[in-house]
């Protein structure tokens, strides 16, 4: 993802003179062909993440258009006033990237996990909350916050991520992607862990389920996942975030639904409220707390036999 | 306006209100006009909280009517008592958070050089600002960029919110530590007008400029002048008399 992220960042600022990349000292040697390419876009702020923040919104404000990029956390809460008066409150057009959503960056331990960014995110007043789950999500979510000439956080995962089935279509902000059909239950899935949950579908597969998944990108606004929701006539939404249980995807879409009179059964599958204190790979952080394909079509099985 | 508004920090307003005089009046090319115009000089007023003195400039130079002054820090007021940018025309960046305006600066001047525009940028910050620390991760980085477009200029009273800077955290000596972070730095009376005019005007030298306008806070009104209180205490009408009539000003 990260790869695709500045692929497509670069080929956007080649033809776009006002877009440019902010790093706070991260990404070695990974901006070598943006900085070739658009001399004097590419500004290494060093290890100063309010100062680039606060930088990228005076920028923003002169007609550029700033990316500005970290390790998640230091991206967005490092830094979250700046994010707030610099750019929201002033409607700064400065789209904040931050790599290692989750537990991408799960060995380094609890500083560099990316847990409570997207609640973060969420909070501020007039922000688009993305969050691509794969590598061509990624490459289309940067072009379409390139343009978008609003304040933006985009949620990047690691490097290496797989193509995800079904992203390969028009990526519209708002308009979760279809990775796969289905009926009755309804996997949200939001960012690259969306791989579990499809995995998870397979496994459900096996057992007589048969789940639609979703990759819900769009975190903020919603758009039309509300609606799509309702439309797929699926009485049990589970969502699956790598992300606390507070201000992400599930609660944006669990405060939505209640104000419905009649709306499905909607079921966390996140995070724990709490910072992982052991080390591990992001994969087996994702089996410690739950979120790998196995636990996930456990959660499913094990609420849809509750019902019974 | 602090006594219809009940409001504080008039002594703030006091402090730098020479300074704005000095930016707003005499050095900064400005179209009250054409307020959002590319190559304008940009005036970032970081010390939000001494807003009064900024709307008063602002409107004496020709940006809003006058009579907006009376709605300071009043109901539904564009004049809040920490300016916002997109409540009125002039006002450059949201303040009342300190530590912001600096950074933002150095982006508007790296913009300015990029697009050639020819704009300067003058940063208005307070001493109690000094302290926060995204002040100084700006004002390490700008220097390498030969940002000789950059002045900061910071109204140095030496009293903050609740006590005197050097029992607080002391920032002598306040010139020395911007020309160690790589800044060219003067030290000014910010109540002399033409002091403050040639320290912003003199020729810049391939890398941004720190003012150190040595200040007093509530100055001219002498029961206001240094004294803690007038950080928070709004005047009362009684107050008010005294001070316009120590200033030999008409109350507006």
């Amino acid at each position: 993802m990260r790869t695709a992220f500045i692929q497509a960042l670069t080929d956007i600022a080649v033809n776009d003179r006002r877009v440019m990349l902010l790093t706070a000292d991260l990404g070695y040697k990974l901006f070598d062909d943006l900085s070739a390419k658009c001399p004097g876009r590419f500004l290494n702020m060093g290890v100063s993440e309010a100062n680039m923040v606060s930088v990228a919104a005076g920028l923003a404000l002169s007609g550029k258009r700033p990316f500005t990029y970290s390790i998640v956390p230091f991206a967005t809460i490092r830094c979250l006033e700046q994010i707030r008066n610099d750019v929201c409150s002033m409607e700064a057009p400065v789209i904040v990237v931050g790599v290692g959503g989750g537990f991408a960056y799960g060995v380094n331990g609890p500083t560099h996990h990316g847990i409570d960014d997207i609640g973060a995110m969420r909070a501020m007043p007039g922000m688009t909350v993305v969050c691509p789950c794969d590598p061509r999500e990624a490459a289309a979510a940067t072009r379409a916050l390139a343009g978008l000439g609003r304040p933006a956080y985009l949620r990047l995962g690691r490097a290496g991520e797989a193509v995800l089935p079904g992203t390969a279509g028009d990526f519209v902000l708002g308009e979760p992607t279809v990775l796969r059909r289905g009926e009755t239950v309804a996997l949200l899935a939001c960012g690259p862990v969306a791989r579990e949950a499809l995995r998870a579908a397979d496994l459900l597969q096996d057992r007589g389920i048969d789940p639609l998944v979703l990759s819900v990108h769009t975190v903020k606004p919603l758009g039309s996942l509300v609606d799509r929701v309702l439309d797929s006539s699926v009485d049990h939404v589970f969502v699956v975030e790598e992300h606390g249980p507070c201000g992400g995807l599930f609660e944006a879409l669990a405060a939505q639904l209640a104000r419905l009179r009649r709306h499905p059964r909607v079921v966390d599958i996140t995070a724990p409220d709490r910072f992982l204190h052991a080390a591990g790979a992001q994969e087996f952080l994702w089996r410690a707390v739950g979120l790998d394909a196995e636990s996930i079509a456990r959660t499913v099985q094990r609420t849809l036999e509750e019902r019974s | 306006m602090s006594a219809a508004g009940h409001a504080p920090h008039v002594a703030s307003a006091l402090s730098c209100v020479d300074i704005l005089v000095a930016l707003y009046f005499e050095v900064a090319r400005l179209d009250p006009g054409c307020p959002e115009a590319p190559d304008r000089d940009r005036i970032l007023f970081s010390k939000g909280h001494a807003s009064a003195a900024l709307y008063a400039c602002l409107a004496e130079r020709g940006f809003f009517p006058l009579s907006h002054l009376a709605e300071y820090a009043q109901d539904g007021s564009m004049l809040g008592e920490h300016p916002t940018r997109l409540a009125l025309p002039g006002i450059e960046m949201t303040s009342g958070s300190l530590g912001h305006g600096l950074g933002l600066g150095i982006g508007l001047g790296l913009a300015a050089k990029m697009d050639a525009t020819g704009a300067r940028i003058f940063v208005v910050l307070s001493d109690g600002e000094c302290n926060e620390g995204s002040l100084w991760e700006a004002a390490l980085w700008a220097p390498a960029h030969a940002l000789d477009n950059v002045v900061a200029v910071i109204d140095f009273n030496k009293l903050q919110a609740t006590g005197r800077s050097t029992e607080i955290t002391s920032l002598a000596p306040l010139a020395e530590k911007w020309r160690t972070f790589g800044w060219e730095a003067v030290e000014v009376d910010g109540h002399n007008i033409a002091e403050l005019v040639r320290a912003l005007e003199a020729p810049m030298q391939g890398r941004p400029r720190a003012v150190v306008a040595h200040t007093v806070k509530g100055k001219g009104v002498s029961f206001m002048e240094n004294d803690l209180e007038w950080h928070y205490r709004p005047p009362s009408a009684d107050d008010l008399a005294r001070a316009f009539a120590e200033l030999g000003g008409a109350e507006t």
